[in-house]
């Protein structure tokens, strides 16, 4: 198992986005985080070169854009999956086994905490605390979250997303 | 007016999806269309009303009738029965006990008489998209009174005798912190800043407060904003949250085209705006000089105080910081008084705080009750008990800081001061209840997985100090502990506890001292019989099969995904332990009972 690269090129499309957005906010104070959420949006991760676009606009070394981005764990580096997986293994989650759910999508799925299938239809996290903890454990495929899960639903649900 | 209000909770637990909950609500509005009401009854998307296992809940205003578990195809009976004859569908009310047939309405079931909602007081009852609804509940009032009757001192004094302590976690006096920064009003730059990065894993009463009653935050940061002499204020919120998000931004908008956000509010001549940042999943950016760092764009490290921000803040000004639910309070105090606010709960711990329940209780959900309230009224008459008839062992707060209150302390009435002589902290308010099933050893790992994952690595002790004290706790559950890593684990907590830079890597260590503490035999089994009472530690974990109960139907060995059991039909079967990788699955589908987890 391994964390495998989906390869998403940027478009020129997208990177005039990010520019335009950071013309318009180039007062903003603070605005290297919000750039990389706004980068984020726009490409669905936040590469080198992309980070080296916010760096070069701000005129910034990217060593200070690159270590902002690496800080949040919210920022992907690498490209993600059609289809994102979350499962919760916050407190409630974890108590009620959110961890065997996890292990199985894993198993399922064939990659590792992190990763993406080979054919860039799925990629799966573990995330803390979705605030749905009266439904634990849950999972979130998108923005659809599912709740009480057993394991016996997984394939059912897995099957919605292609 | 309507005479009717039909509210479709669309708190987290209930809606599971923004679309859900439209959906849900878009059934009414058809029904109640052909049945003709449309002029007599409103439908409104509302906050959270707590009774998060019940749901997806429906509540029906004035009466507050319950509805639970709706699903769509239930509207029409419920328009056709409730709506338009008036006679309740008792198949579908709420009922805590679920064998009596009783009729309840929101007041009357002991999940709310229990309960005194002031933080919570608008969620669920209210449209947070809609400011009318806000104002017609007393909403900007407190604002109102303050500009135009009360200087800043005044409403500092006030907030000072409420007795109001900060409930983000720490306790601190909200009046005084206000005091601390409210020096050169109008001679320097200020801000009022408001935490809703609720990280903490378990808690989601911040959630619920700004997707169900965003106003109250607005309204009291404004006030806030007046009292120190400040005109600019940040909502720093959690990107996980963005129905929070969503509706804490309509709100803004709406406050400010009522003119009670922006220029010369209520004609005062002071002016006051705000502007939501975004976090991006750092836990430690709940500390507050984290999350100053943070709005202004860097990595979310802390810093040492002092200089505590009252000084020296946000952009390098005075800054005030103040948690969700601390805000909610405010606009209450201001209207009803600090003598009524001090009145309600404990000797040092005044109102009421709101816990999120969670775990191995019958009835998950939010709740508020006054400081000082014991857990069991909490865990018993609330929470309805543990389910599947199991032992209550032990409750957990204020998360990855906090530590566990053992069934010997659960008469303990709750509040800031008797939590921390027992060697827990109130924290955010996740009340994550524990069962026999759950192994407390593996409990205080889980939580120093997380702080290890989230220590932002600028000092040393938390960074390597947490690393080292959950190698030598993955040593105990891994069955290769001593006697001596139990003195080891005391002496690096406490290394940790002393010398660490902020509140996260100071309190990193009281979830393994708590547990240590209260369930040190739990420990000991761990190390010197390689044994987890609660079978949960995988390593230490043998399965096997009772060959008397065993009657060879070969579900477990068709369901083994390790090809582990072997054995013939009609004959009893075995675990090769060797093969075995101890996932349980034998043991869920045996139906005889026959599979024995050791």
């Amino acid at each position: 198992m391994k964390k495998t690269s989906v390869p998403i090129y940027g478009t020129k499309e997208q990177t005039q986005a990010l520019l335009d957005w950071l013309e318009e906010n180039r007062e903003m104070p603070g605005v290297a985080l919000p750039a990389l959420q706004k980068a984020q949006e726009i490409y669905g991760y936040v590469p080198r070169e992309v980070q080296q676009i916010i760096a070069d606009f701000l005129n910034k070394p990217l060593t200070e854009i690159y270590g902002v981005a690496t800080f949040y764990s919210q920022f992907n580096l690498e490209p993600k999956g059609r289809n994102r997986i979350s499962v919760c293994l916050g407190t409630a989650c974890y108590i009620k086994g959110s961890n065997r759910i996890y292990q199985l999508l894993q198993e399922k799925l064939g990659v590792e905490d992190g990763g993406c299938t080979a054919d860039g239809r799925f990629s799966l996290d573990a995330c803390r605390c979705l605030g749905c903890c009266g439904m634990a454990p849950v999972m979130m495929v998108n923005d659809d979250v599912y709740g009480n899960l057993t394991g016996e639903e997984l394939d059912a649900i897995l099957a919605k997303y292609q | 007016m309507y005479r009717s209000y039909v509210m479709v909770c669309g708190g987290p637990n209930c809606a599971l999806s923004v679309e859900k909950q439209g959906k849900l609500a878009e059934e009414f509005e058809i029904q109640i269309k052909m049945a003709g009401l449309r002029k007599e009854v409103q439908v409104m998307k509302g906050g959270c009303l707590g009774l998060c296992s019940s749901g997806p809940n429906v509540a029906i205003f004035p009466e507050g009738t319950i509805y639970s578990h709706v699903q769509t195809q239930d509207v029409a009976e419920i328009v056709s029965e409730h709506l338009l004859k008036g006679r309740r569908v008792s198949r579908l009310l709420y009922d805590e006990n679920e064998a009596t047939s009783t009729q309840r309405s929101l007041e009357e079931t002991a999940f709310y008489q229990k309960q005194l909602r002031i933080a919570l007081r608008n969620c669920g009852v209210i449209d947070p998209q809609n400011i009318d609804e806000y104002i017609a509940r007393d909403g900007y009032a407190a604002l109102e009174k303050v500009l135009t009757t009360m200087t800043p001192d005044q409403v500092i004094e006030t907030v000072l005798a409420s007795g109001l302590r900060g409930r983000g976690g720490a306790g601190f006096p909200t009046g005084l912190k206000w005091k601390f920064a409210s020096g050169n009003r109008g001679k320097v730059q200020k801000y009022v800043c408001c935490n809703a990065d609720e990280g903490d894993p378990g808690a989601f009463m911040d959630r619920s407060v700004l997707e169900g009653d965003p106003h109250s935050v607005i309204e009291a940061m404004a006030i806030a904003g007046y009292a120190i002499g400040a005109d600019h204020g940040y909502v720093y919120v959690r990107a996980e949250y963005p129905i929070a998000v969503k509706h804490l931004q309509i709100a803004l908008d709406q406050a400010r085209s009522y003119g009670l956000l922006g220029e010369n509010i209520f004609g005062s001549g002071f002016h006051f705006d705000l502007e939501i940042k975004l976090g991006a999943g750092a836990f430690v950016c709940g500390e507050e000089t984290a999350l100053m760092t943070s709005i202004e764009g860097k990595r979310g490290e802390p810093r040492p105080r002092p200089p505590f921000p009252a000084v020296k803040g946000l952009f390098q000004q005075p800054t005030i910081l103040n948690n969700v639910e601390t805000y909610a309070n405010i606009c209450p105090i201001i209207l009803k008084g600090a003598e009524w606010f001090s009145s309600i709960g404990s000797e040092k711990s005044k109102g009421t705080k709101v816990f999120a329940l969670g775990g191995k209780i019958k009835n998950t959900g939010l709740v508020e009750v006054p400081m000082g309230t014991t857990l069991r009224t909490i865990i018993e008459e609330i929470g309805g008990g543990i389910p599947n008839g199991k032992k209550f062992k032990a409750a957990q707060t204020g998360g990855p800081s906090g530590g566990c209150i053992p069934a010997e302390h659960i008469d303990t009435p709750i509040d800031y001061d008797n939590l921390a002589s027992i060697g827990t902290m109130m924290g955010s308010g996740g009340l994550i209840v524990m069962d026999e099933d759950t192994c407390m050893v593996d409990i205080a790992k889980f939580f120093l997985e997380f702080t290890v994952d989230e220590s932002c690595g600028k000092c040393t002790p938390c960074r390597v100090g947490t690393k080292r004290l959950l190698e030598l706790l993955n040593k105990i559950t891994e069955g290769r502990g001593t006697m001596e890593d139990l003195d080891r684990i005391e002496e690096l907590a406490s290394f940790i506890k002393e010398n660490s830079l902020c509140g996260l890597g100071q309190t990193a260590p009281n979830p393994v001292l708590s547990t240590l503490r209260y369930f040190r035999d739990e420990y000991v089994e761990h190390i010197e019989h390689k044994h987890c009472p609660a079978g949960v530690c995988k390593a230490l974990l043998t399965y096997s099969i009772d060959p008397v109960k065993c009657r060879g139907c070969t579900i477990c060995a068709q369901n083994c995904p390790a090809g582990a059991i072997i054995g013939s039909a009609k004959n009893p079967h075995k675990i090769d332990v060797n093969k075995c990788i101890k996932c349980g699955s034998c043991l869920e589908k045996c139906r005889f009972g026959a599979i024995q987890r050791g």
